[in-house]
């Protein structure tokens, strides 16, 4: 009986044209449902889980917001003498107080973090990007031109790269931000160029890289497009990461006096100027060192928080 | 067919690869041709060389030996633009859809990059001409703006068949293209490359593991073993009148979707794997693994000659 | 006692969270195995097949809550309620599993022997002097050449049949009840993959292994299997045994599968029946039936409302497809079988 009931269910409760083909363009085979993704959107979307790395990118940006505007608000320029403000603490008048010569210090480490911040970026990418270009042809073309680069690599890292950096400033002449950045430049290329070579050693047997040679690419077009790309991926990790150390280097080679001349600031120079009277004036040492090891901290924390966003394997 | 104007020419081609063992001769003589318009499935187990053979085809190999004849020029001829200008008549689509696309791109600028390395069309016409390949191949204006990891392989393969249609080549070279495909897909793409010979008058050098789906597709068939072609037929000839023992091997190992069928059927199930292609044998190539295998074949090399009219064999025992 | 049923999966319901939403891989899934049975899961790649299997021999992470419904019983044990440590008694010993590509599963720096002795000690106290000879019976049983000295090998230095052969040995060493097979044959050549087949239909007098196997090769299922479950997106559409499926397929789905393979015994085709389109994203599956978009025979009602199960007269025989509801047939009439596949 109830195979009857369902009988009678069933004959009423279809529509009438609920048997009639489906209009074909309802079918829609091809379609994709998701959201358009691509790499960076991926990656962007990990390093947002990473809370660490997230705060250091809020911080930098402080900081950064700080170097650009900190100068013009303060109502004091980085190298007006003020004899009867010497070596005053913090206050209302001066926030970060004043060095020996009366200079407003908040003034002075803003400043200084402008020329700090732009030594260390472009001393970083400008070896990167030589690194990159070089560590590219070295792969891609392989050989003897590989093995020629590869050796004078070789070469070059034998030497402690402080040593010819300081020779390199001295013939340069100091004092300048740009002969800075050239020498760094020049000492920093190599490892970038190690690194992008092993990458492109294993890209370039990949399928779509064989596929642009069959379209009739040439060896600078596959370097440009299709391999300094991919692996730019991993290589903004040891990028973030290099950062810190630049500007290390620009602190250390300010310290020794090779850095920028007085009375431009840097973060190195006014530590080093600070330091002769730590003792008694600490603040004025406390407040550029702190500054260099927060943006350190920073870079480095986010070159961390990239690490795992751009692991294929901790990638969902 | 008589006066059929033959694209490609391979006479003698031998590529071979320094290893630490010694040479590995992965191409041994090789003499084949394709004829304008037709499709030549080209059929081996891996490592039988058969890959290697297309990409010497696309100027990524250079032979050791013998020649590569394009519309009757040697293709290591070519001087300065001319080397680009092939690239143009000769295409290839590749095996692995999940590598053979660059994950950083979007689909337009994947099938645009020929047109714009030779600098075919710009802005506005370039948008178009990839929409129309889009077309071709099944997709749509919408799809041009995603990535190759929102498809799925059927579809990433067919993306690469329109990057290798927008040159407008006489030949493509198909290197396994449906081996990592699901069955029904394969068959998609089949009659997809079907559909664009008839539509272009394209020729294909079909090179796969398959023997049952290249029949769908081939007018002739090379069996390859070791380096070297074993027999060449007409598609529908080989599989009714086949002479070479691997061959033979070959076509019974398949599997046949038919249950009866596959109870009643009798395979010749070969002993061994294939041997190395640094070490190959004095004789005939397969006569390790041949049951009928005579004195003769251990130490003599058989050459491919014609049995009947257009098959080609080489065996000692025919 | 042939029909004693070993394992049976009811209503599994796997899905995987991901920052897009859910993907609901299998949604709803019966199928049961018999005792010395061989039954294929059929199907497209990422229609749920592997993950369904995955989920019953306990190797997709139950942390993250992935299973979402359902039951797997193995002797009166619901084994998703096992806790990872009580399943490993069962991984390799009772339940075993070959995957496709042996290389990637087999350590490379350890000898194939080793490899292959370790599930058998781990699962049985024994001296590894007994566990050597056992894995030498196997070796033998599969037919691998020279076991001696190939147990000595490491992986890389052994061709692709024979580490498939050797991860096969591997599940077979603590004679396991049910040996699931995730495409066993598709990363082998056709000779290597007939030898293979043949080891595989050997087994099962051998040892009394019931097999699950998994594969998109329609080929490979009429050589092998005995009953077949045909899945598409993330659920079964339809179940019967060998003959049934190959002669009198119900559901258009299976009717493209068998259209599309190429038929050696048959004359060439012009065109071999081809599925259309691509299967949909089971982040947000159709709300009618998952292959109409797909369908040549859809109709409005396959788009709006999921097709019920509609069972017939051969044994077990079932299909989820409007096309067969009594409803359909009276208004439009019997449509059998097409796709460029002629049999009856």
């Amino acid at each position: 009986m109830s195979e009857e009931l369902a009988k009678k269910e069933w004959e009423n409760s279809f529509a009438e044209d609920a048997f009639e083909p489906l209009p074909e363009d309802e079918k829609n085979g091809e379609k994709i449902v998701r959201k358009n993704t691509s790499y960076w959107k991926d990656v962007w979307r990990n390093f947002k889980k990473n809370k660490a790395a997230m705060v250091s990118l809020v911080l930098m940006a402080v900081m950064v917001l700080f170097v650009l505007i900190g100068p013009e608000i303060s109502g004091y320029n980085y190298y007006s003498n003020d004899y009867s403000a010497v070596n005053q603490g913090p206050s209302t008048e001066h926030w970060f107080g004043t060095d020996n010569l009366g200079r407003d210090l908040w003034t002075r480490v803003w400043a200084g973090g402008r020329v700090s911040l732009l030594i260390a970026i472009l001393a970083t990418l400008i070896p990167e990007a030589i690194g990159m270009i070089v560590g590219g042809i070295s792969g891609y073309i392989g050989g003897k031109v590989d093995m020629i680069i590869m050796r004078i690599i070789d070469v070059l890292m034998g030497i402690p790269s402080l040593i010819y950096m300081i020779l390199l400033m001295v013939v340069l002449g100091s004092g300048n931000i740009w002969t800075l950045i050239i020498a760094m430049s020049i000492t920093g290329w190599m490892g970038s160029a190690r690194s992008t070579r092993g990458l492109v050693l294993q890209l370039k047997s990949r399928e779509f890289v064989t596929a642009s040679e069959t379209l009739g690419a040439s060896p600078a077009w596959i370097i440009t497009r299709r391999l300094i790309p991919n692996t730019l991926g991993i290589r903004v990790v040891g990028i973030t990461m290099s950062l810190p150390s630049a500007i290390f280097y620009e602190a250390f080679l300010s310290y020794i006096g090779l850095g920028v001349t007085p009375p431009t600031p840097s973060w190195g120079q006014l530590i080093k100027a600070a330091g002769e009277v730590f003792r008694y004036y600490p603040y004025q040492f406390i407040i550029p060192c702190l500054c260099v090891a927060v943006t350190m901290l920073c870079f480095n924390l986010i070159g961390d928080g990239l690490r795992d966003a751009l692991d294929p394997k901790l990638r969902s | 067919m008589e006066n059929r104007e033959a694209l490609l020419e391979l006479k003698d081609v031998k590529t071979y690869f320094q290893v630490q063992k010694g040479t590995l001769k992965a191409v041994n003589g090789v003499d084949l041709t394709i004829y304008r318009g037709e499709t030549v499935g080209l059929v081996g187990e891996s490592g039988c060389g058969k890959s290697t053979l297309g990409k010497t085809i696309m100027r990524l190999y250079k032979p050791n030996d013998g020649q590569v004849l394009y519309q009757g020029r040697d293709i290591w001829s070519y001087r300065g633009k001319e080397k680009k200008a092939y690239a143009k008549n000769v295409q290839m689509i590749f095996q692995d859809p999940y590598a053979c696309l660059d994950p950083l791109c979007v689909v337009s600028d994947i099938i645009a990059e020929g047109l714009k390395i030779h600098k075919m069309c710009s802005g506005a016409q370039l948008e178009q001409r990839v929409e129309e390949l889009l077309n071709m191949v099944g997709l749509g204006k919408e799809h041009a703006s995603r990535f190759p990891h929102e498809f799925s392989g059927g579809q990433r393969q067919r993306i690469g068949i329109a990057r290798a249609l927008s040159l407008e080549p006489q030949l493509i070279v198909c290197d396994e293209p449906i081996s990592a495909l699901d069955v029904s897909i394969q068959a998609q793409v089949v009659n997809l490359l079907k559909k664009l010979q008839r539509e272009m008058g394209l020729s294909y050098l079909f090179i796969t593991h398959d023997l049952s789906m290249v029949r769908q597709i081939s007018n002739r068939i090379a069996v390859m073993y070791l380096g070297s072609l074993v027999e060449i037929a007409d598609s529908e000839d080989i599989y009714l009148k086949n002479y070479h023992p691997y061959t033979k091997a070959l076509l019974s190992a398949i599997p046949i979707a038919n249950p009866e069928a596959e109870r009643s059927r009798k395979r010749i199930l070969l002993s061994g794997d294939v041997p190395s292609p640094v070490n190959l044998p004095k004789g005939c190539n397969f006569c390790q693994r041949c049951s009928k295998a005579t004195e003769r074949c251990r130490t003599e090399k058989p050459v491919l000659r014609e049995v009947e009219k257009g098959h080609m064999v080489a065996c000692h025992l025919v | 006692m042939e029909d004693k049923k070993i394992l049976e999966v009811k209503d599994l319901v796997v899905s995987f969270d991901t920052f897009q939403g859910a993907v609901q891989a299998v949604r709803g899934v019966s199928w049961y195995l018999k005792e010395k049975e061989t039954v294929a899961i059929v199907g497209e790649s990422g229609c749920g097949k592997t993950v369904s299997i995955q989920t019953v021999i306990g190797l997709n992470p139950r942390k993250n809550g992935s299973v979402k419904g359902g039951q797997a019983l193995f002797e009166g044990k619901n084994l998703l309620d096992l806790t990872e440590k009580e399943m490993r008694d069962y991984q390799g010993n009772e339940l075993s599993i070959i995957f496709q590509d042996p290389f990637t599963f087999l350590n490379p720096t350890m000898t194939v022997g080793q490899q292959i002795m370790e599930p058998y000690l781990q699962h049985n106290k024994v001296s590894k002097q007994e566990a050597r000879e056992k894995a030498l019976e196997i070796l033998k049983m599969i037919s691998l050449p020279n076991p001696e000295e190939n147990m000595k090998r490491y992986p890389h230095q052994l061709s692709g049949g024979m580490r498939q052969r050797i991860m096969i040995a591997m599940a077979l060493i603590c004679n396991p009840k049910i040996l699931f097979a995730d495409e066993p044959t598709t990363a082998l050549d056709v000779t290597i993959q007939a030898q293979i087949m043949e080891l595989m239909n050997s087994l099962k007098d051998k040892i009394n292994t019931s097999i699950v196997l998994i594969t998109h090769d329609m080929g490979v299922v009429a050589n092998m299997a005995e009953r077949i479950y045909v899945m598409y997106a993330g659920e079964i559409v339809e179940h019967g045994d060998v003959d049934t499926i190959f002669n009198h397929p119900r559901h258009p789905y299976t009717w493209g599968l068998l259209g599309s393979v190429p038929r050696l015994d048959k004359k060439i085709q012009e065109d071999l029946y081809s599925i259309p389109g691509t299967p949909p994203d089971l982040i947000s599956p159709p709300a009618g039936c998952a292959f109409a978009a797909r369908c040549k025979y859809a109709c409005k009602i396959c788009k709006t409302q999921k097709p019920p199960r509609i069972d017939f007269e051969e044994k077990e025989h079932y299909a989820n497809c409007w096309l067969n509801h009594p409803e359909y047939i009276r208004r439009n009439g019997v449509v059998r079988r097409e796709g460029g596949y002629d049999g009856e």
